[in-house]
């Protein structure tokens, strides 16, 4: 970005809705069939067939829009007319100008905010595959279609311009995700698609405050791609500007191998999609019974979420903006596991190596994760953070402990992680210091990089059973002994 | 203000994909034009205090629950596809077109 020059961003995500069926057929809402064998007269737009609206997709809807603050509105149905192959009944039902959700806003960790615009329900598209060399798009000689994801209720939601970077986007997505999971109407699962992202991004004169003209970006299907994109977009504009050139109104197409954006539009090639109200569906109206429906078994919201685990932790609320502890508390927020966290440490368990643990191995195997037992979990950690279980064999009696349940200790003794005793280690050490004595004199001399080395050496002829915290507390007794007798 | 140019019609055919001779352009337009005409008398009227209606029957929130229900077997699906290639419709390549 040339100096004085700013980003500005803003976001389409369109979230697919955790529902049985689809938007409006009774078709399985569901990812990895078989090719067409989630199909009806409805998704297929065969003629005589007729949409019925599915009520717990709207329920979704609500909270998606309360969740974000937004004004819940009666609001109608639109088709937007286009011809692409995706969309076998060559329009997409939609909503236009009265969307089921008006404004609102998100805050972010880092304190910024986020003004959203609306938040709207429409159908998914088929699925298409670019058949031809380059497999993508751009070159395909024929696509090949399966419409078992046509019809998938989705909701989009559209963020004012308000965004000011590549990393803002990353953490607005990012937050946007674990919102939609809070509130039970998504997965979050990009990898999956079933959260996809389209970015609007333009630059401009720092402190100015008309829009430049902007392009829109699509095929963002992770945050790896979000953030490249948007940084490849911003340089890519920048050097026109900075050439003396303009930027022109285009849809480009991110092209995740290339690393590039490529031109699939120009302004006045942009569709013509000839809204006009669906007459098949009649209007949408939140009445009390969809409010209600709508608020029974939303969970908290992540800022919430993130305060208490910051008020556990001992730390300010910034402090979970950035960093590995702001990593570890997303994670598990995301995964649903800071419950599992908060109760242990109730239970009298070490707050941030709960966090750890659950951030990184239970993660891992976040579905039994959510079952333990937090009376449990906090059981292991105590093993651990008392000294009587390493970092490696906690992991193990957790991976066991969650495919299989039952009581740490007694997995522990199972697996053969008897602790260590302290005349085992004392020996243990003692011979690695007499095989190693140009090191250890190293490690005396205050070379503590060297310590790493003779660790490793007790912890691997310990085949991991010794305890590496009182492994260092060994190493230093002897060292401090030994700098006193010299003394 | 009502009635429609050529290139109007023009525009229009196109956007819905269909290819109309100099003959059916101007046919059309006459016959377009005859329609607009007609909708737009609803203009003449005094329509102030009148709430927009989005749909002319009185009814709101027909919704289904979300139970799930089979619909076609793949084969049934395809059967009437003009090509199938892996289980898929086979459609041509996407951006050939002036899309």
């Amino acid at each position: 970005m040339p100096e004085g020059f700013e980003t500005v961003i803003g976001l389409e995500v369109h979230c697919e809705l955790s529902t049985a069926t689809k938007l409006f057929c009774s078709c399985a809402n569901a990812f990895g069939d078989e090719p067409n064998s989630n199909v009806c007269p409805v998704c297929l737009g065969l003629p005589g067939s007729l949409p019925v609206l599915n009520r717990r997709a709207v329920e979704f809807a609500i909270r998606i829009g309360q969740a974000l603050g937004g004004d819940i509105r009666p609001s109608i149905f639109h088709r937007k007319n286009y011809f692409y192959p995706d969309m076998p009944k060559d329009y997409q039902i939609s909503q236009y100008d009265q969307p089921i959700s008006s404004g609102g806003r998100l805050a972010l960790p880092d304190g910024s905010v986020v003004g959203i615009v609306r938040a709207h329900m429409e159908e998914d598209t088929g699925k298409s595959t670019h058949i031809g060399e380059s497999g993508r798009i751009h070159g395909a000689s024929h696509s090949l279609v399966d419409y078992n994801r046509a019809g998938v209720p989705l909701v989009e939601i559209v963020s004012e311009p308000d965004i000011r970077s590549a990393e803002q986007a990353r953490l607005y997505v990012s937050e946007l995700r674990a919102v939609l999971v809070a509130t039970g109407a998504s997965d979050g699962r990009m990898e999956e698609g079933s959260l996809r992202v389209d970015a609007n991004v333009s630059i401009r004169p720092t402190g100015t405050t008309d829009l430049g003209t902007r392009c829109e970006v699509k095929n963002l299907n992770s945050l790896r791609s979000l953030v490249r994109a948007i940084s490849y977009e911003a340089e890519r504009q920048s050097a026109l500007i900075a050439g003396g050139g303009t930027v022109s109104q285009q849809t480009r197409h991110w092209d995740e191998g290339g690393g590039v954006t490529q031109l699939l539009r120009s302004k006045e090639e942009a569709y013509d999609y000839r809204y006009f109200p669906e007459p098949d569906l009649v209007p949408l109206v939140p009445d009390d019974s969809l409010l209600s429906a709508a608020a029974a078994g939303v969970g908290k919201m992540p800022s919430e979420r993130r305060q208490s685990l910051a008020e556990l932790l001992g730390v300010p609320g910034e402090a979970l903006a950035a960093g590995p502890v702001a990593d570890q508390a997303q994670t598990v927020i995301e995964l649903d596991l800071d419950g599992l966290v908060i109760g242990a440490v109730a239970c009298g368990a070490d707050a941030h190596l709960a966090l750890a643990r659950a951030a990184n191995e239970g993660a891992s195997k976040a579905e039994g994760a959510r079952r333990l037992d937090a009376g449990t979990f906090a059981g292991l950690i105590k093993l651990e953070s008392g000294g009587i279980l390493s970092a490696t064999q906690s992991k193990a009696v957790l991976s066991v402990l969650i495919d299989e349940g039952g009581e740490p200790a007694e997995i522990a003794r199972r697996l053969g992680f008897e602790a260590m005793g302290q005349s085992d280690l004392d020996e243990l050490v003692d011979s690695v210091i007499a095989a190693n004595p140009d090191e250890w004199r190293r490690y005396q001399e205050g070379d503590d990089k060297i310590s790493g080395f003779l660790l490793g050496l007790v912890m691997r002829q310990s085949s991991g059973k010794a305890n590496g915290k009182l492994v260092k507390d060994t190493f230093d007794l002897r060292r401090h002994a030994g700098t006193a007798s010299q003394g | 203000m009502p009635g429609i140019s050529i290139e109007e019609v023009r525009q229009v055919a196109h956007l819905a994909r269909l290819q109309l001779s100099d003959d059916e352009l101007s046919v059309l337009q006459g016959e377009l034009s005859a329609l607009l005409e007609h909708v737009a008398r609803i203009t003449q009227l005094d329509t102030e205090g009148v709430p927009p209606t989005a749909h002319p029957l009185p009814l709101f929130n027909v919704l289904r629950l979300d139970e799930p229900r089979s619909g076609l077997t793949p084969a049934e699906a395809l059967a009437a596809a003009p090509a199938v290639d892996r289980g898929r419709f086979s459609v041509p390549s996407i951006l050939g077109d002036a899309l």
